[in-house]
């Protein structure tokens, strides 16, 4: 900066002439306004708003104006110098905000084009369907029991009131593990039901027992479209003082109305089984056409042969005599018990269509169920 | 048991309005498994008539005999003359009756008549064979001849009772008397309220001496016999109509006339029967248990060694029948088709036999019998003498026999069952009140006699052997009130503790399996021995052992799995064959391996609970059975495509495989170089835990040996991971430890370190890491690299990258350099390891 002029002449500084500022200053804006970039305008900022810019240079000069007429020529270099660097500023933003659209605009992507890098893996869904029904009952209070699949015959048959004489037990298609040293007699089957494990509930826990008992059994049925000889089952077991059948018929209601939605209801009819008594034979209405398509042959039901129902599986009252061989007292405890197939209610749930798909591991079968069913 | 509604009309007066399917429902809720209504001739139009034939001419020059017939058919055509039909069959004559089929006319299967064009001449219509009609196997070649009596011209829709509905019912094994007419329509009145007509319910004459003489040596298995004889059988009688009819529509097969008449009153009331030929029976008959290694000969043809528990029908010789299952061949009553063997005299058994017996030699025999199956089921006792009866009207009546005075009755003394019960019992059962009088009716209604107030003494009907005890009783009642209308209401459990540490688990180990893009597909278990050599199992191979089926459902595959490895591969080789090539598969299920010793499940007494011991004995005898978990690969792990390349499966992904599920299950898994059976010899990771203080190999992964991918015709380079899920779950730890996080910079320092290739990059890892101390965070191997150019033959380049980090403070350059130094001291100390230069 230099030094205050004493000996000043105001008519020489041209630089602090009203009209002089604001040409520079309109020159400046004018500048801004034509950059084009932000490269040109960071041009014309070094130009007009730098060291050696006309303002700039003003500016200094007000140092040898004297005192009174200072004040003047100061407020309007600084008015000018505002409003350049306002316009700079506006200028600035206005490319800026070109400039982002455009790169925006230049990295879009197609967002269609497909991603199948690492294909998704899945659950099986007689697994996942087998724990969707366990949580049901779960979320009741219910455990989950487990036990070996080839099984003593004890627990399959005898304890469930199957005696070696009881006509079930020839109908049973059971799969006989060979004895020591190959001989035929081993008192080991391939479970033909989950039943065994209520069996060992039973004998593990004092009652009250609630439990859950989901697993592979097996029969010796060819494998065809509706027919598998290992399956899955789940089974219910309750024992507890006072249970009734009313409690029976209000579990499975509630079961069936939390996998199948509110409306939901199941139909009781009277069959036998030896480890129950009194037996029955339980249905589900039909959820898909609620039973509408009986006696209506305008509206066919597939999934229910237009018959209202789904047969589910078996169920009744703890035969006293299963209790006893438990170590447990009929005269104090009761229990309901039901038990279903789940291939078969993945079979109409899932509309699937032929048994095989659901044992031969095709992954195209098994992807669409994901994790959870 | 197939039941004809117009059969079961004859016991109850169901309102005629009643379908098949209306009678259906009624006895579903009451409890019978009417699975099917069939509708006999719900298509079948007339006319259908009787005719006789006036003319044959044979038609000469076709490959098979062909016959143009005259048809007196009455005015059924309109006018009276007689009616052309060309026809195929032969065994008629001239003034034969048959069945005829006018055009206009339609028979079963939607099949309309018309006259027709056919061998030169135009027939109207056809002369018809039973199976033309729908009606069923009757034994008759070719077309239907009714008797000559038959009126010329009759409806014969009617005449053969050829619309009907039949019910289809599953008798359950608890409901014998079901496998009767007579039982259903004790159902049936009971649910319509209406009364039975009970058909054993007739006249009979008491036991006298004069009957054929009966000796029963073991009253166990025998408790009642009954023996009546006709005399002077019509050998030219045959079954009527309507009797071939009844057989035809329950499933039977009309034989002869006396055949006939014991089957059908087998089917009315329920008791087996069996009608002997007099003239071959010597002597007495006698009931006893076969003596160890006699032989009969069964109606079957088949000669049976017998059981010393076998209940045998005897006469002077020996056996001549297998008590309530089968009839011996030598006193089978002649067949009318076989002339000069016709039977003359019959001697019909009405027996009881115990249902125990008859099921094990039912059994022993493989020998299944309509007897055989009624008495397994139980049979009512006290109906055997009316059924007798029944049989001797039957046999006087069609047959025009003679019924013998003589009576022989064999009854061995018992109680019938009685039950106590609190009349509130059912009440208690359902849920629900009903009341004692309503509970007092139902049991009555059931056939009980019921005595007492709050306590009831219910005395069950000889039918209805499965009532045994007071639950027994309570169905029944809520049966009859109706299932339908039990109330509904919940339980209320304790407080339940959700899934076990176990079950979680294996949830876990699925969803991370799945997530890493692995499909579940589990396998069955069976498998075939010969794998093991597939596999390349060594000789003495524990896996070798395996537990066997006795009845398994493939002589090839008699063995249950000792690894999920077959199964799984399978399912592998079947996908690749399918189309899919890249896969991930994965199953968790049980494999099966016998005791050291082996041991037969005993069979506790189920009338308490079995001792601590017997539990133990039980549970000693079967076969270990851990929970295992697999993968397998082939193909491309990550797919090529518009990203950019992709990735071969290799044995790192089985390998990674292994430590997800470790990972899930918190167990603490090393991996290390390995050798096993299946899998590549120089790719192979041992997978080890430590359990107890001892180190356990708890499976295998890598890429499978090139030769088991050869022998199984596997994908090339299918790899392969097999685990013991059970022992990772007992040394795994499912409660991890929060990390303290230091928010104090972090010091990155890489090295690169010059090995022996035979090195494991764990032991490298494992020496850097315990060299650099506490301040290491994290260290990750970044690159492998092996040019023997620059590094000298046999040797690798590890490069990892550690981060070091201190809890209290930020480290300076020279903590940091200081601890990696420390760490690459001890891997040289350790491993060899030196700086890549």
């Amino acid at each position: 900066m230099s030094a205050p002029n004493k000996s000043y002449d105001p008519v020489e500084v041209e630089a602090l002439k009203p009209e002089e500022i604001e040409r520079m200053r309109d020159e400046a804006l004018a500048a801004f306004a034509a950059a084009d970039s932000l490269d040109a305008l960071q041009e014309a900022k070094v130009a007009h708003t730098g060291g050696t810019s006309p303002l700039a240079l003003a500016n200094r000069e007000i140092g040898a104006l004297p005192p009174q007429a200072k004040a003047e020529a100061g407020k309007r270099v600084g008015q000018a110098r505002g409003a350049v660097n306002k316009g700079l500023a506006a200028r600035q933003a206005e490319l800026e905000a070109e400039r982002d659209a455009r790169v925006l605009v230049e990295e879009a992507v197609d967002v269609t084009l497909p991603y199948d890098r690492v294909p998704a893996g899945a659950r099986h869904p007689l697994t996942t369907l087998s724990e969707r029904i366990e949580d049901v009952f779960v979320a009741m209070g219910y455990e989950v029991a487990e036990g070996p699949e080839a099984e003593a015959e004890w627990f399959n048959f005898d304890a469930l009131n199957i005696g070696p004489d009881h006509p079930a037990r020839g109908e049973a298609d059971t799969f006989f593990v060979r004895g020591p040293e190959g001989g035929t007699e081993s008192g080991v089957v391939l479970r033909t039901h989950t039943s065994p494990v209520q069996i060992r509930s039973l004998l593990d826990r004092e009652p009250p027992v609630y439990v859950i008992c989901p697993g592979r059994v097996y029969r010796t049925d060819e494998l065809d479209a509706t027919h598998t000889p290992v399956f899955h089952q789940v089974e219910l077991l309750a024992v507890d003082e006072g249970l009734t059948m009313a409690d029976l018929k209000g579990t499975l209601d509630h079961m069936v109305q939390s996998l199948f939605g509110e409306g939901m209801r199941t139909r009781l009819r009277p069959n036998f089984f030896p480890f129950t008594e009194p037996s029955a034979e339980m249905d589900m209405l039909c959820y898909v056409c609620k039973g509408a398509s009986v006696g209506n042959p305008d509206r066919p039901c597939r999934t229910c042969s237009s018959e209202g129902w789904i047969e589910l599986g078996g169920c009744g009252m703890v035969n006293p005599r299963v209790l006893t061989a438990c170590g447990v007292d009929p005269e104090k405890y009761s229990g309901f018990a039901f038990g279903f197939g789940i291939e078969r209610m993945l079979m109409f749930r899932h509309n699937v269509e032929d048994m095989r798909d659901m044992v031969e591991g095709d992954v195209r079968f098994t992807r669409p169920f994901g994790m959870e069913i | 048991m197939r039941v004809p509604l117009s059969w079961l009309r004859e016991y109850v007066d169901l309102p005629a309005t009643e379908t098949g399917r209306d009678v259906q429902a009624k006895l579903i809720s009451a409890g019978l498994e009417v699975e099917t209504v069939e509708h006999l001739g719900a298509d079948l139009k007339g006319p259908l008539v009787v005719g006789r034939v006036l003319t044959i001419e044979e038609l000469e020059g076709f490959r098979k005999p062909i016959r143009f017939c005259t048809v007196d058919v009455g005015s059924a055509n309109g006018t009276g003359e007689p009616q052309e039909i060309v026809c195929g069959a032969r065994n008629f004559a001239v003034g034969d009756k048959v069945v005829v089929v006018l055009p206009g006319a339609v028979l079963p299967g939607g099949f309309a008549i018309s006259a027709r064009k056919t061998y030169g001449k135009v027939s109207h219509g056809m002369i018809c064979s039973s199976d033309e009609l729908g009606m069923g196997d009757d034994r008759t070649e070719g077309i239907i001849v009714l008797p000559p009596e038959t009126e010329t011209g009759k409806d014969a829709i009617e005449l053969l009772e050829l619309v009907d509905e039949v019910l289809d019912i599953a008798v359950t094994p608890d409901r014998g008397y079901c496998l009767s007419i007579r039982g259903v329509a004790r159902e049936a009145a009971t649910a319509y309220g209406l009364p039975l007509r009970d058909p054993a319910l007739i006249d009979v004459p008491g036991p006298n001496a004069f009957g054929h003489p009966v000796r029963v040596s073991d009253p166990a298995g025998c408790d009642r016999f009954t023996a009546r004889t006709v005399t002077g059988l019509n050998p030219d009688a045959r079954s009527p109509i309507w009797l071939r009819r009844r057989l035809q529509k329950v499933g039977m097969r009309p034989i002869s006339l006396a055949v006939d008449i014991t089957n059908y009153v087998m089917m009315e009331i329920g008791q087996p029967l069996h009608a002997y030929d007099r003239s071959l029976v010597q002597g007495a008959i006698g009931v006893r248990r076969a003596e160890p290694g006699e032989k009969l000969t069964t109606l079957d043809g088949v000669t049976r060694t017998l059981d010393a528990e076998d209940l045998v029908i005897t006469d002077e010789r020996g056996p001549i029948g297998l008590a309530g299952v089968m009839g011996g061949a030598d006193t089978e009553i002649g067949d009318h088709d076989d002339p000069g063997k016709a039977t003359g005299d019959v001697v019909i058994e009405a027996a009881h036999f115990d249902a125990v017996s008859i099921a094990r030699t039912a059994r022993r025999h493989k020998l299944s019998s309509e007897a055989s199956r009624r008495f397994e089921r139980g049979v009512d006792p006290k109906a055997a003498s009316a059924a007798a009866q029944r049989t001797v009207d039957l046999l006087v009546l069609l047959a025009g026999g003679t019924a013998e005075a003589g009576v022989t009755e064999v009854v061995a003394p018992g109680a019938p069952t009685t039950i106590t019960i609190p009349a509130d019992h059912p009440d208690k059962v359902a849920g629900m009140s009903y009341g004692r009088e309503s509970v007092v009716r139902r049991l009555q209604e059931v056939g009980c006699d019921v005595y007492g107030q709050d306590e009831l003494v219910v005395t069950v009907p000889s039918w209805r052997p499965d009532l045994t005890d007071p639950n027994d009783l309570a169905e029944e009642v809520i049966r009859l009130e109706g299932y339908e209308n039990l109330p509904t209401t919940l339980p209320r459990p304790p407080a339940g503790r959700g899934l076990t540490h176990r079950q979680r688990l294996h949830r876990r180990v699925g969803r991370a399996l799945a997530g890493a893009g692995y499909v579940e597909a589990p396998g069955y278990p069976f498998l075939s021995e010969q794998v093991f050599d597939q596999l390349g199992l060594e000789a003495d191979d524990p896996a070798r052992r395996v537990v066997k089926l006795t009845n398994p459902l493939s002589d090839e595959e008699p063995a249950l799995r000792t690894s999920l490895l077959p199964g799984l591969l399978g399912a592998l080789r079947r996908n690749d064959g399918r189309g899919s090539h890249d896969l991930a598969l994965f199953e968790t299920g049980l494999v099966f391996h016998p005791r050291e010793e082996e041991r037969t499940a005993v069979h506790p007494a189920v009338d308490r609970r079995p001792g601590a011991e017997e539990l133990a004995a039980l549970d000693a005898a079967l076969p270990e059975q851990p929970r295992h978990v697999a993968v397998v690969l082939a193909g491309a792990r990550e797919q090529s495509g518009w990203w950019g390349k992709g990735r071969p499966a290799d044995w790192a992904d089985a390998v990674e495989a292994a430590r997800t599920v470790a990972g899930e299950a918190g167990a603490e898994l090393t991996v290390r170089k390995g050798q096993y059976g299946p899998w590549h010899p120089g790719r192979c990771a041992e997978l080890v835990v430590t359990e107890d203080g001892a180190e356990r190999v708890v499976g295998h992964a890598g890429e499978l040996h090139p030769r088991v991918v050869k022998t199984l015709g596997l994908p090339a380079r299918t790899s392969a991971m097999e685990l013991d899920l059970d022992v990772l779950e007992r040394v795994g730890d499912d409660t991890p430890q929060a990390p303290g996080i230091s928010t104090f910079p972090v010091a990155t320092q890489d090295v690169a370190l010059v090995v022996d290739a035979y090195v494991p990059a764990a032991d490298v890892e494992a020496a850097l890491r315990e060299g650099a101390g506490e301040l290491l965070e994290s260290i990750r191997l970044f690159d492998v690299y092996d040019n023997a150019e620059q590094l000298g033959e046999g040797r690798k380049s590890l490069a990892y990258a550690l981060r070091f980090r201190a809890g209290d403070r930020t480290l300076t350059v020279d903590e940091a350099s200081a601890a990696r130094d420390a760490a690459v001291a001890l891997a040289g100390d350790r491993v060899g390891a030196v700086l890549r230069a």
